[in-house]
């Protein structure tokens, strides 16, 4: 078995806020992140495939294809948007660098042929990432 | 006491994605750019990573010298500016970063200081490829 991994870019703007909390909780609990007006990352994700070698092609998976479907399901929705406004499932989960590893584990689980998703690795920037490994991990 | 020794090595290969088990028209189809019948090639990067138990005396899980010296011998001196597809290894198979994963963990099995876990490749800065040896990979690696 071979882990493969793809690594892709998106630039996005979020805040962090729970509606049910009231603007001091926020701010205790965000603080700078809690500020309403928005800021920004540029983000790397790495997604990691597992798979057995494919004895005639010698691949685990197309990486042209594995990027295409990175590109589709995740990058088209993400880049250049505001997480919190834009893209559907942040409307009622905060944004964090967590929850962004699980929302895009969400959107690619199932749709890559002949390799099971292992890990996604969110960096929000060079010094924080946070890492999905599924339900089971 | 146990742990974990990585160590980065760097070689520029060349290397063409053809199967003789296709025709030209499926060898374009599966390999795309990477077909190009004139070959391209990459600066790869290789880490590897050895568990032991930390010698009380040296400190050390191995002799970080005799692996340099192994992987100059098996590693740097076979394929840095090589052309890989020329290489007996892929003879029989093609020289994607997959089945160089799994001879490069396979010579470096080899290695008897310590135990490899663990062979990580780069091909280009957007891709990578680890090969544990069949089981799950060490927590917190990969």
């Amino acid at each position: 078995m071979i882990f493969l991994t793809r690594k892709a870019e998106f630039s996005s703007a979020h805040f962090y806020w729970i509606e049910d909390w009231t603007e001091e909780e926020n701010q205790r609990v965000f603080g700078r992140c809690a500020n309403r007006n928005g800021h920004g990352h540029n983000y790397t994700v790495e997604v990691t495939v597992a798979g057995e070698v494919d004895p005639v092609s010698g691949f685990v998976v197309d990486l042209k294809q594995l990027k295409d479907i990175l590109e589709q399901e995740v990058i088209r929705v993400y880049d250049h948007r505001h997480l919190n406004l834009e893209v559907p499932e942040f409307k009622t989960m905060v944004p964090t660098t967590e929850n962004i590893s699980i929302a895009i584990w969400k959107r690619l689980e199932g749709k890559i042929p002949n390799a099971r998703l292992h890990r996604i690795r969110v960096y929000e920037m060079p010094d924080l990432f946070a890492d999905f490994y599924g339900e089971e991990g | 006491m146990k742990a974990y020794l990585s160590r980065r090595y760097h070689f520029s290969a060349s290397h063409r994605l053809h199967s003789e088990a296709y025709d030209e028209e499926r060898n374009r189809e599966v390999f795309g750019k990477c077909n190009n019948p004139y070959g391209h090639g990459h600066n790869y990067t290789v880490q590897v990573t050895f568990s032991g138990r930390v010698d009380p005396v040296t400190g050390m899980v191995c002799d970080l010298g005799a692996l340099d010296a192994f992987a100059k011998e098996r590693l740097i001196e076979q394929f840095d500016h090589a052309n890989l597809n020329l290489l007996d290894c892929f003879k029989n198979r093609v020289s994607t970063t997959e089945n160089l994963s799994q001879e490069i963990y396979r010579i470096f099995g080899e290695f008897g200081a310590a135990h490899l876990e663990r062979v990580h490749i780069e091909e280009t800065s957007n891709n990578s490829f680890d090969d544990v040896g069949g089981g799950m990979p060490v927590a917190g690696t990969l």
